[in-house]
């Protein structure tokens, strides 16, 4: 889309729309919006354990609330921080092949590392 | 497109200074951007030293006293002097505005002019803005109706929705928003800007448009519209005291209302 002899209009219309992004912007204010109880249910869980120990740890864990809750927290977190990270890479990466590779990495690193998550949980609140 | 190294030609060297004439009682310094692309040479700084006793007040009046008594070879682009016909925007003090109605005294100490950022510099002063107008045309800033016109009269419209327009059609695309803003300055082969998305808004709100879905169609795109991110930059350097950020906040909140 560099071609001098292109019009200045033609450039300036480029692909045209690619029907999509409002989507994006609003899952993205949404899951911020999911994310202000779910991070102050988790900061004031982690304040009120009796301690920091692995066993009282497991059995706050173990509760189906909390169990729920934290599989909430972690699919807010992990879609949040891809959507967000995905304007970033929009933002600041201009070469378009390491754009692309850099957006699918972070999707599929967030879908790895919550899954990895919600198992860790399940595990948990089923018997570890 | 964000780039860490700098282009050919970035670095802005050291230029001439020209002295006030003898005798001058009130002397305010201009520190001046000049630039020739086609002579291969680096940009430099000239420095004025005006006589403000006798030139008028604003920072526009300083440059026409510049090329006129003191250095004929200073470029700028200026038409109205009052703040209508946009020409004359540049990056006056660090912050895009209008030379014609910023005032010399508005600013302490050395007056740092430069031409509007992160465009391709023509000569001095002046930017190249085909870009900035053909996204301006991109957005059709036009009545577009299947309706034919009455005859006999104009299309109609309440006093309500015509003051819907207030606040978006006094921009006079002077491109100080556009070039003020980050996101356009990184994506802005993509990114339509604070200007032509506040047009568009114009006619997206106005009453007698019928082609405001396609509008918002052609809106709907993760580079066009939503690299705003809305940093504010666009209504804090509009000297005309037009606020595209809203505009563009407007044009989200109706994005997301034809779909919830």
């Amino acid at each position: 889309m560099s071609n001098e002899m292109h019009t200045p209009l033609k450039r300036a219309k480029g692909w045209g729309s690619a029907k999509s992004g409002t989507h994006h912007f609003w899952v993205q204010r949404l899951s911020a919006l999911a994310l202000i109880p779910l991070s102050l249910w988790f900061c004031f869980g982690i304040a009120s354990l009796p301690s920091l120990g692995y066993a009282d740890f497991i059995a706050w864990m173990q509760t189906p609330y909390s169990a729920i809750m934290m599989i909430m927290t972690l699919i807010a977190v992990f879609y949040h921080y891809a959507l967000g990270l995905q304007v970033i890479i929009e933002d600041y990466v201009s070469d378009h092949a390491i754009r692309t590779v850099a957006i699918v990495a972070t999707y599929f690193f967030c879908i790895i590392v919550a899954i990895t998550g919600i198992f860790s949980v399940l595990h948990i609140a089923f018997g570890a | 497109m964000a780039e860490f190294t700098l282009p050919a030609n970035s670095q802005v060297m050291e230029g001439s200074t020209f002295d006030a004439p003898a005798g001058a009682k009130k002397v305010r310094t201009f520190r001046v951007y000049r630039y020739d692309p086609s002579t291969g040479n680096n940009p430099y700084l000239d420095t004025y030293h005006l006589d403000i006793d006798n030139c008028g007040p604003m920072v526009l009046d300083a440059l026409i006293k510049i090329k006129n008594e003191v250095d004929p070879t200073l470029n700028f682009r200026r038409s109205c002097r009052e703040g209508i016909c946009g020409s004359c925007a540049m990056n006056i003090g660090g912050s895009n505005t209008l030379a014609c109605t910023v005032g010399i005294d508005d600013f302490d100490g050395e007056i740092a002019i430069y031409p509007l950022p992160h465009q391709p510099v023509v000569r001095d002063l002046i930017s190249d803005l085909t870009q900035f107008y053909a996204q301006y045309a991109s957005v059709k800033p036009w009545l577009q109706t299947d309706t034919p016109a009455p005859t006999g009269r104009e299309r109609l419209q309440s006093k309500e929705d015509r003051a819907k327009l207030d606040g978006l059609y006094e921009c006079i695309l002077c491109a100080c928003c556009s070039t003020s803003c980050p996101s356009y300055w990184w994506n802005s082969d993509r990114y339509l800007g604070p200007a032509a998305l506040l047009n568009s808004y114009r006619w997206i709100v106005d009453s007698r448009d019928e082609s405001t879905g396609e509008r918002l169609d052609d809106l709907e795109d993760p580079f066009k519209l939503y690299r705003c991110h809305t940093i504010m930059n666009c209504t804090t350097a509009c000297p005309k005291g037009l606020n595209p950020a809203k505009a563009i906040a407007e044009i989200k909140k109706t994005m997301v209302m034809r779909q919830v």
